[in-house]
């Protein structure tokens, strides 16, 4: 049982991380600086509560707030570049990050345990979980207790006008603009979510880790962030989650394969861009979803 | 209203926009016409703030609004629609007009309040445009699978649920039927009766002579003419220029 409480924990994160990136992808941004505000969050909220000794929501919200300014600094520079210059300047600022975090040292005996960022030694002693004996069920709740009030908020946001609007950038700012929309808003606004909730991701994962290291938070997390929501599909909140759900499964999943497993990891992610080129749920499939649940008239927000 | 001060646009080499000076008055509709890549549509994207100018200014209601934002160009009162149909394909032709931005104090009261109501005047306004263009039974459709004439229909409907007071057309009769002509025909006027005030590019001669109260003349980046229609079609420049020698007026149709 404990393995599937930890499972679902690391879903958790995962699901956070992808709608990170999904808020951002709709405005047709595609950022690699998840990873980073992810790192942040780790870092910043580990500090908090092992550190400074705050409670643990007070420290987790934090992290995600930190996350948050960051993805807003980041918002201003990224409205200038898009395509995949916008991906090179991004990760560029996840390895700014990691750099930072490389050379950190910020760290406070207790008794005979070192706790802090280290350097290369990663960041010991988020151990407030453990200190107050919390079990795995316990963490799983309160992990996934975030991750249902974002995907709350998400999936609201997406059936109101504003959910519309980043849509509609995404897909012709030209015109966006053209009807009064600000894409400066709109973009900045995606970027300082993504940026908060990938923080807040960041905060969970390192309590739940006790040890964080920048060097797990590279080009492959920010590339898995953006997976999750490419591949899950950016036609609602539940492509991010079908996106978490298809890598678990296979990096998981496919373990008894042995090397085997790399390879078919790379054809299925192929052939699943070739079957579904949108993303696992995309727009048409949304859209059926809604017809099966009110046949006669298919939902907009209001009427 | 409007009005272009010797508006001039480079690109590199090319002049494609050359000194024009351009007014529209209060409720008119100026025609703009020319022979492709004369800069009538860059004299949109000039005026709408997609790009700014080499030089000269844009006013518009006493307001220098010379490279401003897009966005704030529309909230000064000027819309407009694309050569090329732009609308958001995975949205429905409902949310197209849904996230044009409100108009402003549209029915007053704060915003929280509005929100709450559920803006139950603009919900209410957005299906009135709906309806005046024919596109309320497909308001759920995703504006994607519309038909070609829907999606003109569309495009001008999204940017009318931004209550423009000035709209500029950029070629609304390309691609369409004599029958769906005369139905824009129609439109255009009945707009210009709800008191907007219309500059209407497009190549299709006969509406353009058929409803614009002026007419200028673009040629090379440079107005070559301009007044009202009969006498523009009369000018012996204007005819080498665009019209050719031939009597044929709707040879782009």
């Amino acid at each position: 049982m404990e393995f599937y409480w930890s499972l679902l924990t690391l879903f958790g994160f995962r699901i956070l991380l992808g709608l990170s990136a999904y808020v951002v992808l709709l405005t047709g941004q595609i950022s690699m600086a998840q990873a980073g505000f992810y790192a942040i969050g780790a870092y910043t909220a580990g500090a908090a509560s092992a550190i400074w000794g705050w409670p643990i929501v007070p420290a987790i919200v934090f992290g995600a707030l930190v996350g948050g300014v960051f993805g807003f600094l980041v918002g201003f520079p990224a409205l200038r570049v898009r395509g995949l210059f916008l991906v090179i300047a991004t990760l560029a600022f996840t390895e700014i990050v990691r750099m930072v975090f490389l050379n950190l040292k910020y760290t406070i005996r207790a008794g005979d345990r070192t706790i802090g960022p280290s350097g290369a030694e990663g960041f010991r002693g988020i151990t407030h979980y453990f200190q107050n004996g919390w079990s795995s069920l316990q963490i799983v709740a309160f992990t996934w207790a975030f991750v249902l009030l974002v995907l709350a908020l998400f999936w609201l946001v997406d059936r109101s006008r504003a959910g519309a609007v980043l849509r509609a950038v995404g897909e012709d700012e030209l015109a966006a603009s053209s009807v009064g929309i600000s894409l400066t808003a709109v973009k900045v606004s995606a970027m300082t979510a993504g940026g908060f909730v990938a923080g807040l991701a960041g905060a969970l994962y390192a309590h739940y880790a006790t040890y964080v290291s920048q060097e797990d938070f590279g080009v492959l997390l920010a590339t898995f962030a953006i997976a999750y929501a490419l591949i899950g599909g950016t036609g609602s909140v539940l492509g991010p989650i079908a996106g978490v759900l298809f890598f678990s499964l296979l990096i998981d999943g496919l373990r008894f394969l042995g090397d085997w497993r790399n390879l078919l990891f790379g054809v299925l992610i192929i052939l699943m861009m070739n079957l579904r080129p949108h993303g696992i749920v995309d727009v048409g499939l949304v859209r059926r979803l809604q017809r099966l649940r009110s046949p006669r008239r298919t939902a907009h927000a209001r009427d | 209203m409007l009005a272009t001060e010797r508006l001039t646009k480079h690109f590199g080499g090319v002049k494609a926009v050359q000194a024009v000076d351009l007014a529209v008055g209060e409720r008119e509709i100026l025609g703009l016409i020319g022979p492709n890549g004369s800069g009538k549509s860059t004299i949109v994207n000039l005026v709408t703030g997609v790009f700014p100018p080499t030089a000269g200014r844009v006013r518009f209601r006493d307001r220098d609004i010379t490279g401003l934002a897009p966005h704030r160009v529309l909230a000064a009162g000027i819309g407009r629609t694309f050569q090329n149909i732009r609308l958001f394909g995975s949205l429905t032709v409902w949310q197209n007009l849904w996230v044009a931005a409100p108009p402003r104090g549209h029915d007053g009261g704060p915003r929280l309040a509005r929100w709450l109501s559920g803006d139950r005047v603009r919900l209410r306004a957005i299906e009135a445009t709906l309806d005046s263009c024919r596109l309320l039974e497909k308001k759920d459709e995703l504006a994607r699978n519309l038909g070609f004439g829907e999606q003109r229909r569309l495009e001008l409907a999204r940017v009318l649920a931004a209550e423009p007071a000035l709209l500029l057309l950029d070629e609304p009769a390309a691609g369409m039927n004599a029958a769906e002509i005369e139905d824009l025909r129609q439109r255009i006027l009945a707009l210009r009766e709800r008191g907007k005030t219309i500059v209407l590019i497009e190549h299709h001669m006969e509406l353009v002579m058929g409803v614009a109260d002026r007419v200028a003349v673009l040629n090379f980046g440079e107005k070559i003419a301009e007044g009202p229609p009969a006498a523009v079609q009369e000018s012996e420049r204007v005819r080498e220029a665009y019209l050719g020698t031939r009597r044929d007026r709707s040879r782009r149709a």
